[in-house]
């Protein structure tokens, strides 16, 4: 009686209580949330547009963090550094088109992830060469980043924001506005969504999938770097920081790997619930920590019934 | 559609009927899948600019080949190109990317249509727009041109192709490739799967591109009776090779051709190699 007490009321019973800690909850929730789907979008992309799972996308975060702050660390001004930044991930990403995708192409899909795993070791080699192995500070005051926090009082409670938390949320949602305009707006966009239904026929019409391939690798490296910015204020650069890109995993699995609506709502869906869960049933009933793990079950458990994923891309079918 | 410059009109060939000149010659390719299959014997075939131009053959003949052999598609399926020589408005073309191809207005119209299934109508035809240079004024004059030819697409713009009719997406995959401002347009069995009528409102429409825009056309159908109406002439394929060519309307009343291709006379379809009178045509040691 006890337990299911404990499972099934008294959580609820504690959110309707204290109705501003639940916001507050929300709001933690919603951070990593944007974060994710921002990250899932850059794994979407790719995915669509070159048939790869891109184990590297984590590893990219932490390149770009370390090369940031490496830059400013040699003496360039903050946003010199962020420009230059965006210059090596796109020197990144013609370097995978011409080394790994290009000579690859038409290879199977297990070929293509095994060659973005060893751009994974190569790009935590070559970072640690270059930029040193031990943990880095962001530069977060540089950049003008707000550090203070903000005091909500609704319901006669309140809620602190942190400033660093808001930069990231608006971050990422005019980043992810920005992609959605670009995809549905722009010729290029409009190509990536093409080759994504029918590789063959965007190559009839003569769309270079070279150029798209350079496109979405330089995407995902800007989603890396806005990543690794607002991440690495937050928890420091190091290379433990890869592991926000492997919260895009279940993301994937909830919203399809094909899906840009699903990389979205599946990102703030699971920032979301795992807080949530953490709070009201990982801490009281199983001692916490239940973030590590708790997205993950979740996608399996909905992939049991739904394997395409909660917002596969309907397969059209007529004959 | 793009002004030739005098030089390079100079150096053009001349093709099946003489003082024509041509815009596209093959010359005697092979083609091998995966390093070993040979599928493409040895084909050859001209196309006058302006002409409409049909390959005629049975399943498996290799005309989908020989088009993606033009138009370098062939390299994502693992085929390639061993022998032979591919030139279009007089330059050799084998080593092009089909996106440099089509900036030089050789365009494919796949097999099976092929629309962008989750894109709308519109966004089909604008991603046919994809190598042009010339601005978002001349492509939107160009978009309205296609809805002149097509007015169902301008009814179904807002659709996901994926969800319009076996017309309306073969209508839109030719559609998309004009957006291309082609000189030359690889249409692939425009008449898979269409009802009659569809099918000759199709080719009525490559008609009057033909006619209207000066597009010249390079068909593989096995409808031969409907291509040898339109076309002016036509290559007929058999296991890889060219077994026999000649203007649409000799065909048409070619004994053989009337025997295997167009349903008249007795026993059905056999090959070409059964027939006494038939003769193989070597065309390119000729
Ligand atoms: N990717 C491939 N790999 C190996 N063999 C292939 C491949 N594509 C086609 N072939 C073979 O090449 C031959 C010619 O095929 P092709 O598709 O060119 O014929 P087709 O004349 O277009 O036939 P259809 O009228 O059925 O479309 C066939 O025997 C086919 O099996
Ligand atoms: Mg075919």
């Amino acid at each position: 009686m006890d337990a299911l007490y404990l499972m099934f009321v008294d959580p609820f019973v504690q959110m309707a209580d204290a109705p501003d800690f639940f916001l507050q909850v929300l709001w933690e929730g919603l951070v990593s949330g944007v974060l994710y789907a921002l990250i899932a979008l850059g794994f979407v992309l790719i995915f669509k547009s070159s048939r790869i799972f891109n184990f590297a996308q984590g590893i990219m975060v932490v390149f770009a963090a370390l090369t940031l702050v490496g830059l400013y660390e040699m003496g360039l001004p903050a946003w010199v550094s962020v420009g230059v930044t965006l210059l090596v991930m796109y020197g990144l990403a013609m370097c995978v088109e011409r080394v790994v995708l290009r000579p690859l192409v038409g290879q199977p899909d297990i070929i293509l992830f095994m060659a973005s795993i060893g751009v994974t070791m190569f790009l935590i080699g070559f970072g640690e060469f270059v930029f040193g192995g031990e943990n880095k500070v962001m530069i977060t005051e540089a950049l003008g980043i707000p550090t203070g926090a903000i005091e909500l009082n609704p319901f006669d409670g309140f809620v602190l924001i942190e400033e660093k938390d808001l930069t990231a949320v608006i971050m990422a949602v005019l980043l992810v506005l920005g992609l959605l305009l670009f995809l549905n707006k722009t010729a290029m966009g409009r190509a990536i969504r093409a080759l994504g239904d029918d590789p063959q026929a965007a190559l009839s019409v003569g769309i270079s999938l070279s150029q798209i391939w350079v496109l979405v690798w330089f995407i995902a490296g800007v989603i890396a770097l806005a990543t690794g910015i607002v991440w690495g204020a937050r928890a420091g650069v190091s290379f433990a920081l890869e592991v926000i890109a492997y919260k895009a995993l279940p993301v994937l699995m909830l919203g399809g790997l094909e899906s840009v609506a699903g990389a979205i709502i599946g990102g703030i869906a699971i920032g979301l619930l795992e807080k949530i869960f953490e709070i009201y049933w990982g801490q009281p009933l199983l001692g916490g920590n239940t973030e590590t793990w708790f997205a993950f079950i979740l996608a399996l458990v909905v992939l049991l019934f739904r394997p395409q994923g909660l917002f596969g891309e309907r397969i059209i079918e007529r004959v | 559609m793009v002004v030739q410059t005098a030089a390079r009109q100079a150096d053009v060939g001349t093709s099946n009927v003489p003082g024509e000149e041509t815009i596209l010659s093959v010359n005697n390719i092979e083609v091998i899948y995966d390093h070993v299959v040979l599928v493409l014997k040895g084909v050859s075939l001209t196309v006058p600019r302006g002409g409409i131009v049909a390959l005629l053959g049975a399943n498996g003949a290799g005309k989908t080949t020989t088009l993606k052999a033009i138009s370098n598609l062939l390299q994502a399926e693992r085929g390639e190109v061993t022998k032979g020589t591919i030139e279009f408005n007089g330059d050799k073309v084998q080593a092009l990317s089909s996106n440099a191809l089509v900036q030089l207005g050789c365009i494919q119209v796949m097999e099976g249509r092929h629309c962008f299934e989750h894109l709308s109508i519109e966004d089909n035809l604008m991603s046919g727009a994809y190598t042009r240079k010339d601005g978002a004024a001349a492509i939107r004059r160009d978009l309205e041109m296609v809805y002149e030819y097509f007015p169902r697409l301008r009814e179904r713009r807002r659709s996901q192709a994926g969800y319009t009719s076996g017309g309306e997406q073969q209508m839109c995959a030719v559609g998309r490739a004009l957006m291309s401002r082609p000189e030359m347009i690889l249409l692939d069995e425009p008449s898979m799967g269409l009802a009659p009528q569809l099918v000759e409102e199709i080719f009525e429409i490559v008609k009057k591109l033909n006619e209207q825009e000066g597009v010249s056309f390079l068909l593989a159908e096995q409808n031969t009776n409907v291509a040898l109406r339109y076309a002016t002439y036509g290559y007929i394929m058999e296991a890889g090779r060219i077994v026999l060519d000649g203007a649409a309307d000799e065909l048409r009343e070619n004994e053989d051709v009337k025997e295997f291709y167009l349903g008249v006379g007795g026993e059905g379809r056999k090959s070409f190699k059964n027939v006494k009178h038939y003769k193989r045509r070597k065309r390119w040691l000729a």
